[in-house]
């Protein structure tokens, strides 16, 4: 398969008031077509800045980033990005939050395919007959499900969510999970999930990628196996002895990612 | 129900107050060349009737000149500084340094730059008390945009100007009628200072000061409650139009 999202050899700095800050240190990433992958890391190692990197929103002082084989300059309209935050606008209605990157990418598209569009996410995360609510109207895993929706909704090749899930409670989390499954299940999409949840990483990425402390480098890359039930991934997967060595393996790694233990002691 | 309790909760409030004024007035025996009773009003307002009526029209149309040059310049100014920092850092101190200047002072000035044009200058007067509020907000709105919402639309190549319509220009939107409503108060302020300072003024604050002119009491406490009706009226009115393009700030009562 076609790599699809191509990082290499990514450096980057930010200009603070007390000299540069790295974030990025000889960061390489690879992602091929429809597959999801899943960056973790210890807290404040740059992984935000890689998706503003991987959307066009910055470029790197080094390295390149390529999405479909052309290298990214700038922002495109293949991209589609979702926030902790689900950044809904109050002063519309879900439906109309839905459409919102219609209105950019498709200008000339018609209202009525527009709509037929954004009705048929809802109607996938489970929220058909919300479409004329207000965003303050709904609960919180409502709002990020209407959220997720607004990013694939003009079918974008790349999903970028950054710690879309982190702000929900647990059980709306593994609901999350589910409807993620569904929607990659229906549309093209290869997605980059930003996170620090560990089982949340394992339940949904097809690869892993540990980022190191800051300046993150990739650290180490899981190929993740995860017990199939019936032909989809079910949520008791997460229990069986396959996803605990998983995890284990990346707890390992994290800690050394943060410093606590030394890299030749994880190794062994 | 609901609409009764709106419309008769403050209409009480109103009585209320005036029943306790003119018990205070009764209670200390004060005649009306010391403060006037409401029971001195209507006669002011029967007595002089057709100027109330062309003295109100004159102070209305020109605050709401002076206001609706507020709002453009005023939103204008908040674009500048939301958007850029060195013009943040630039023209705040100039704002608030202009802010804490005493209008009345600016009275003879404009009077002596622009001789004669007391319509031109009654409203400018209303315009430069009030579009401070209107600035701020508009500025702060803009510039605490979080870079998230910017982001959605930014990531899509989508152009700064497609964002500020889309998105901050709405969303700013609860903030500029936050502040329009303490400028529309501000705006008659402006009106009435030139009517009753400048000579030869006309509107509401020319009344008054003819019935300071000729002691007549009753007169000027109508003219201020008149102003206060004027006020009321046009708080309502921006009241409305907020709820028309900015109801959807407000959450729907539990």
């Amino acid at each position: 398969m076609e790599n699809l999202i191509e990082i290499k050899g990514v450096t980057h700095a930010y200009k603070t008031p007390n000299g540069l800050l790295p974030v990025l240190d000889d960061l390489n990433v690879t992602v091929p077509e429809g597959e999801f992958a899943a960056v973790v890391g210890p807290s404040g190692c740059g992984k935000s800045t890689l998706t503003r990197l991987v959307a066009g929103l910055m470029k790197p002082d080094e390295g390149e980033v390529w999405l479909h084989g052309e290298l990214v300059k700038s922002p495109r309209k293949t991209v589609g990005m979702a926030f902790q935050n689900p950044v809904l606008l109050e002063w519309r209605t879900i439906l109309d939050n839905v459409i919102l990157p219609l209105e950019i990418v498709a200008p000339s598209m018609p209202r009525a395919d527009r709509i037929a569009r954004a009705e048929e996410l809802l109607e996938l995360v489970g929220l058909a007959g919300f479409e004329d609510k207000r965003p303050s109207e709904l609960s919180g895993g409502m709002r990020q499900r209407a959220s997720l929706c607004r990013s694939i909704v003009h079918k974008p090749d790349v999903l970028i969510m950054d710690e879309p899930f982190g702000a929900l409670d647990a059980f709306t989390r593994e609901d999350l999970w589910q409807t993620m499954h569904k929607l990659r299940a229906q549309e093209p999409f290869t997605a980059v999930l930003i996170t620090h949840d560990l089982r949340e990483s394992v339940y949904l990425g097809d690869q892993v990628i540990v980022l190191s402390g800051r300046p993150a480098t990739t650290q180490y890359v899981l190929d993740v196996h995860y017990p199939m039930e019936d032909g989809e991934r079910k949520l008791d997967g997460l229990y069986s002895p396959e996803c605990a060595e998983m995890l284990a393996t990346l707890r390992d790694q994290i800690k050394i990612a943060q410093g606590r233990v030394p890299a030749a002691a994880g190794a062994a | 129900m609901k609409t009764v309790q709106k419309i008769a909760v403050p209409m009480i409030a109103i009585g209320l107050f005036v029943a306790f004024w003119e018990f205070i007035v009764w209670f200390n025996g004060w005649p009306n060349y010391v403060m006037a009773s409401p029971s001195d009003l209507p006669a002011a307002y029967s007595k002089f009737w057709n100027l109330f009526l062309s003295g109100s029209w004159q102070t209305l149309w020109r605050t709401v000149a002076g206001l609706g040059l507020a709002v453009f310049f005023g939103t204008l100014l908040g674009m500048i500084m939301g958007f850029s920092r060195v013009a943040r850092d630039g023209l705040y101190p100039l704002l608030v340094g202009f802010n804490a200047i005493p209008k009345a002072t600016l009275v003879p000035v404009l009077a002596l730059l622009f001789i004669g044009e007391h319509n031109f200058n009654t409203v400018l007067m209303a315009f430069l008390i009030s579009f401070f509020p209107i600035a701020v907000s508009v500025g702060i709105g803009l510039s605490t945009l979080e870079p998230e919402y910017r982001d959605i639309l930014a990531s899509l190549g989508a152009s700064r100007f497609t964002i500020f319509r889309k998105i901050a220009l709405p969303k700013t939107l609860p903030e500029f009628f936050g502040a329009l409503k303490v400028s529309v108060t501000l705006a008659f302020i402006g009106t009435n200072l030139v009517e009753i300072i400048s000579p030869h003024g006309k509107g509401l604050g020319a009344l008054f000061l003819s019935g300071q002119t000729n002691s007549n009491y009753p007169l000027m406490f109508a003219v201020l409650i008149a102003l206060a009706v004027l006020g009321i009226l046009l708080y309502y009115c921006v009241v409305a139009l907020e709820r028309i393009f900015a109801g959807w700030a407000e959450r729907p009562h539990q």
